[in-house]
């Protein structure tokens, strides 16, 4: 009897997976949505470039314009995968 | 001046008309004049729900190519005083619509109207732009479902940077929730999106939760908006929806799986 209650409070609902996969898509979304128009395909295409190099996740590129004073700055993320670091 | 509030969603079939009917009537009823204009050009299906279909002569596209006055082509509701509709054009496509024409459309409704309900059509093209680009205020309608509820997200980024108050740079569109088609027993059983869930994810305040009922399509089979059935779930949540609206505090409802059935067994055992 345990072990079936193990699984009913691991067992994650559908609910809560749909939940969190949004949270994920939106914020992702939300980022390059105030930007230029180019952003998203630029990160996109970045995305490319670097997966000719390395072996990355899906949103290892992030790209923010942000303001600093009367300067606009260009900010690229590159999540390197932990082999990458080794190798 | 009128009040303009866009009824949108970016996602297809989630109940923009359904909810731009019912909002529109229980404003009237309210004793607000009400003019609700169907946006969705080549496709209406506003004067359908709200039972009208058979007095349409002209249509918005004639009023902003200046074919027919608004006086013309204004159908006056049966029912409900104070309530006006506008329908959509059906030949026509939805990149006839313009800046200037429908802003001087909305211009010339302002004089005389308290509330401009603009229906918009799904997607994020020509048609939802121009439906939302005059809004005061708008409503996002959303189901408890994964494209439903990016859809918005999205649709809520393009109200705070397309609109004519996002380009003046004035006081924000203000935003409203409306989470339609909501199956409280399917949340409990943690198949569906909760309220929460989804407020978690949009983060702006509330407006309402309309379950899902059957007396929606059987009132969109008589053309009757489903406000008017106030017997029925949907149309209750909708006319608390339309009080909020109008700032009035009041309890959500529908939100738990309803425990009637206990109790009819229950009677049935004493008897
Ligand atoms: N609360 C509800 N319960 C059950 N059915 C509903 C509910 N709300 C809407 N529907 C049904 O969903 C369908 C789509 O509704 P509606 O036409 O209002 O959506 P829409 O967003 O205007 O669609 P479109 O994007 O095509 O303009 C209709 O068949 C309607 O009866
Ligand atoms: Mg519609």
């Amino acid at each position: 009897m345990r072990f079936l209650d193990y699984f009913r409070s691991n067992r994650k609902t559908s609910a809560s997976v749909a939940k969190e996969r949004l949270q994920i898509i939106v914020a992702r979304e939300r980022t390059t949505r105030n930007g230029p128009d180019y952003l998203p395909m630029m990160q996109e295409e970045l995305l490319l470039v670097v997966r000719k190099y390395i072996q990355v996740e899906n949103d290892a590129v992030k790209i923010q314009l942000e303001q600093e004073g009367n300067c606009e700055v260009l900010e690229l993320n590159i999540t390197l995968p932990e082999s990458a670091a080794a190798s | 001046m009128a009040t303009v509030i866009v009824i949108t969603s970016g996602k297809g079939g989630v109940g923009k008309t359904t909810t731009s009917a019912a909002i529109s009537t229980g404003l009237a009823l309210c004793g607000y004049k009400t003019v609700v204009i169907d946006f969705d050009v080549g496709l209406r299906n506003l004067d359908l729900i709200m039972g009208c279909e058979r007095r349409v002569v002209y249509d918005f596209v004639n009023v902003i190519k200046q074919e027919s006055n608004l006086r013309q082509s204004l159908i006056k509701d049966k029912r409900v005083d104070n309530l006006f509709i506008l329908p959509a054009s059906q030949t026509r496509d939805k990149d006839i619509l313009d800046i200037e024409g429908v802003g001087r459309v909305i211009d010339e409704l302002s004089e005389s109207f308290d509330y401009i309900i603009c229906d918009s059509p799904a997607g994020i093209e020509r048609g939802a732009f121009m439906a939302m680009y005059f809004a005061d205020e708008a409503v996002v309608v959303t189901n408890p479902e994964v494209s439903s509820v990016r859809d918005s997200d999205r649709i809520l980024g393009l109200l705070a940077s397309k609109t004519r108050r996002a380009e003046q740079g004035g006081k924000p569109i203000k935003e409203h929730l409306l989470l339609t088609r909501y199956d409280p027993l399917r949340v409990d059983k943690g198949e569906m999106l909760s309220v929460e869930d989804v407020k978690d994810i949009l983060a702006i305040p509330l407006l309402g939760v309309i379950p899902e009922s059957k007396a929606v399509l059987q009132a969109s089979n008589a053309g009757t908006p489903i406000i008017l059935e106030g017997d029925s779930d949907a149309g209750q949540a909708y006319d608390d929806a339309v009080s909020r609206l109008l700032g009035e505090e009041r309890m959500h409802r529908f939100l738990e799986v309803e425990k009637k059935g206990f109790f009819s067994k229950f009677r049935l055992f004493r008897s």
